[in-house]
């Protein structure tokens, strides 16, 4: 058995950056303030690794993804911090136009070997333009892999497979799990993409989570057990790809299928996934599908109004038992 | 001077619109599908600066991008394939004239986004910061390029960092269908430098021995991690926006002025012969040769096969 310790999220993410840039002298960092470093994710890497390496830029997110574009076609693993994921829209261009299509228009001469790490999420009441989650917005393009870990050891293990992949992708790392602990492998270890991961095993219905969602899932599970409902919570990992086998597979046993996301539910995760499940698995399904996610309204600074926006371990417990009739 | 070198200025250019002008006949004859952006008029330009650098240097280049990629070393017949959509195309045909691009010597792709490829080009100046290689970036640009965000932010980080860059604006004196007046308050783009603490240059783009020049200094002072320049080559093209624009902002009697008065290849062959008393019979067989590769050149497009259906989704991941 590999050596366990028990870490923060923001600390996996630090480590699997750290690791990485050991490994490979290819890989270097750019982004907004990583000297002060706003989450405490890049905590002295200038120190460890320099400022070429680990490089401070201005307020400037189209000329960030545009630098590690083209330092990716030209040889080297460059690693963007976008400061908040909503500040992904100032560099929708370079993101959906260049960086996703670079290798297919070009026939495939170009490959396009980079991340884009960014915080999403609300629960800081930051407001509508620091708390989104935008994942579902970039599974409509085609050309970005996407990753969505839920625990410090998923973090760790998928941000060094992003780092090491030839495609461009784009890793949401939820806010609010910055500062959960969890245990991770101490030293290398990668988690595949496109692999789900089962996060609680049970008989009655199955519920794709993502992110933050993933715990509130788990601890609706925990209510539900007391009245002996078996959840299983499916977390795909990564949207794109995304592991369709192993969802079909849960709710051929389960019959029923939730899903929970924090973005807003119109063509979001669980629309896709929903509509993906209609396709090929309908006739195992005894219910309709229940879509559990963000409400289609901007995020509200108010904390009462804030939570309102979002799925609880309660209102997903509610709804599981509104569904097993 | 040296007349090989000189005569390799001419030839390249001829090459542009040899190239150029059969393409507006193909696109016209119906073998050519989609949007055309010529460049014809603005040889100068992309000679010029090309033969400033290295093969293994980089260029970022536009939607009107074929003068630049031929001026880089990409092979006209690979091209031509390209805007024939066929599979033998430099990028197999999925690409085409706003994505033009031949990675083997050196350019990083056209853009269909105005200024897209300005912020692209600044990560290979700094892949080659990164990489201690010496190799330095040109990045071609028009006009209205300079009016994005993107122009701005990416001048502000290759002067902060001192990045390989040399942004080189191919000022046409037209943003698509506005006139430059119509679309920004400054005469000279040039001057946009200032704000960035680098060296903003106004060269004739016409001239293609003063574009070289301009580039030369540019890029040894990139060389030499002095950072990045602005140049601006003012320039003209001889075609609409894209074939088939209808051309309501200009008058046929000023395209026709320019093109009497401006062409880069008559300036340069009227000199090449006067000023640096190079044979006739020397232009003349660069000439024949370059009207063969450029018929070569539609051949291969045309007998070469079309994309297969069925590998439509390669090539969108690894």
């Amino acid at each position: 058995m590999a050596e366990m310790k028990l870490i923060t999220g923001k600390d996996a993410i630090r480590d699997a950056l750290i690791e990485e840039m050991k490994r490979d002298p290819k890989v270097f960092l750019l982004g907004e303030d990583l000297e002060q470093a706003t989450f405490g994710v890049t905590d002295g890497l200038i120190e460890e690794f320099g400022s070429e390496r680990v490089r401070n830029t201005p307020i400037s997110e189209n000329a960030i993804v545009g630098a590690a574009i083209g330092a990716a076609l030209t040889g080297m693993r460059p690693v963007a911090e976008i400061m908040f994921a909503d500040f992904l829209m100032d560099a929708m261009d370079p993101i959906v136009n260049t960086m996703a299509k670079a290798r297919f228009m070009t026939g495939g001469q170009a490959k396009v070997p980079m991340v884009i790490r960014t915080p999403s999420g609300a629960g800081l009441s930051a407001g509508a333009q620091h708390s989104q989650s935008p994942e579902a917005l970039f599974m409509h393009i085609p050309g970005i892999k996407i990753a969505v870990p839920s625990t410090p050891y998923d973090m760790k293990g998928l941000l060094k497979t992003a780092i090491r992949s030839d495609d461009p992708v784009l890793f949401f790392e939820h806010k609010m799990l910055y500062y959960e602990g969890g245990d991770v492998h101490v030293g290398d270890y990668t988690l595949p993409f496109g692999k789900a991961d089962i996060k609680r095993k049970g008989k009655d219905i199955t519920i794709v989570a993502v992110l933050a969602m993933v715990k509130k899932a788990l601890l609706a599970a925990d209510m539900l057990a007391a009245d002996g409902i078996e959840v299983e919570i499916v977390d795909p990992m990564t949207l794109n790809p995304l592991d369709m086998e192993t969802i079909i597979g849960s709710l051929k046993k389960t019959k029923r299928l939730m899903t929970i996301e924090e973005g807003a539910r119109t063509g979001g995760i669980g629309a896709e996934i929903a509509a993906r499940v209609a396709e090929e698995a309908l006739d195992y399904l005894d219910a309709p599908i229940k879509r559990l996610g963000g409400r289609d309204c901007p995020i509200p600074f108010s904390p009462v109004l804030e939570e309102a926006m979002y799925p609880t371990e309660d209102s997903i417990a509610a709804a599981v038992k509104q569904m097993l009739g | 001077m040296d007349k090989k070198f000189l005569l390799g200025l001419y030839e390249t250019m001829f090459r542009i619109r040899t190239f150029e002008e059969e393409v507006k006949k193909q696109f016209e004859d119906g073998n050519i599908p989609g949007f055309i952006h010529l460049g014809s008029g603005q040889e100068a330009v992309s000679a010029g600066a090309c033969a400033a650098i290295k093969p293994d240097d980089n260029i970022g280049s536009t939607h009107r991008g074929h003068a630049n990629l031929i001026a880089k070393g990409g092979r006209t017949d690979r091209m031509m394939a390209e805007l024939f959509a066929r599979e033998t195309g430099s990028c197999k045909g999925r690409g085409g004239c706003l994505h033009i691009t031949d990675m083997s010597v050196g350019s990083l792709g056209a853009n269909g986004i105005v200024a897209a490829g300005i912020i692209v080009a600044n990560g290979a100046a700094l892949s080659a910061k990164l990489q201690h290689n010496n190799k330095v970036v040109l990045t071609f640009f028009g006009d209205g390029a300079t009016n994005q965000g993107k122009f701005h932010e990416a001048m502000n980080l290759a002067s902060l960092w001192a990045l390989p860059n040399v942004f080189i604006c191919e000022n046409n004196l037209y943003g698509e269908a506005t006139p430059l007046a119509k679309h920004m308050k400054i005469k000279d783009i040039a001057v946009r430098a200032k704000a960035y603490d680098m060296p903003g240059v106004v060269v004739d783009g016409q001239d293609v021995l003063a574009v070289f020049d301009a580039v030369t200094e540019a890029v040894k002072r990139a060389r030499e991690g002095k950072g990045p320049t602005l140049i601006e080559a003012k320039t003209y093209r001889f075609h609409g926006h894209h074939i088939g624009d209808p051309e309501t902002y200009r008058t046929k009697e000023e395209v026709e002025e320019w093109m009497e008065k401006r062409d880069p290849i008559k300036l340069f062959k009227a000199k090449l012969l006067k000023e640096f008393k190079v044979n006739a019979s020397d232009i003349d067989s660069i000439d024949k040769k370059i009207l063969k590769e450029i018929e070569d050149a539609v051949k291969f497009a045309a007998q070469s096969p079309t994309p297969d259906p069925s590998n439509l989704t390669e090539n969108v991941y690894a």
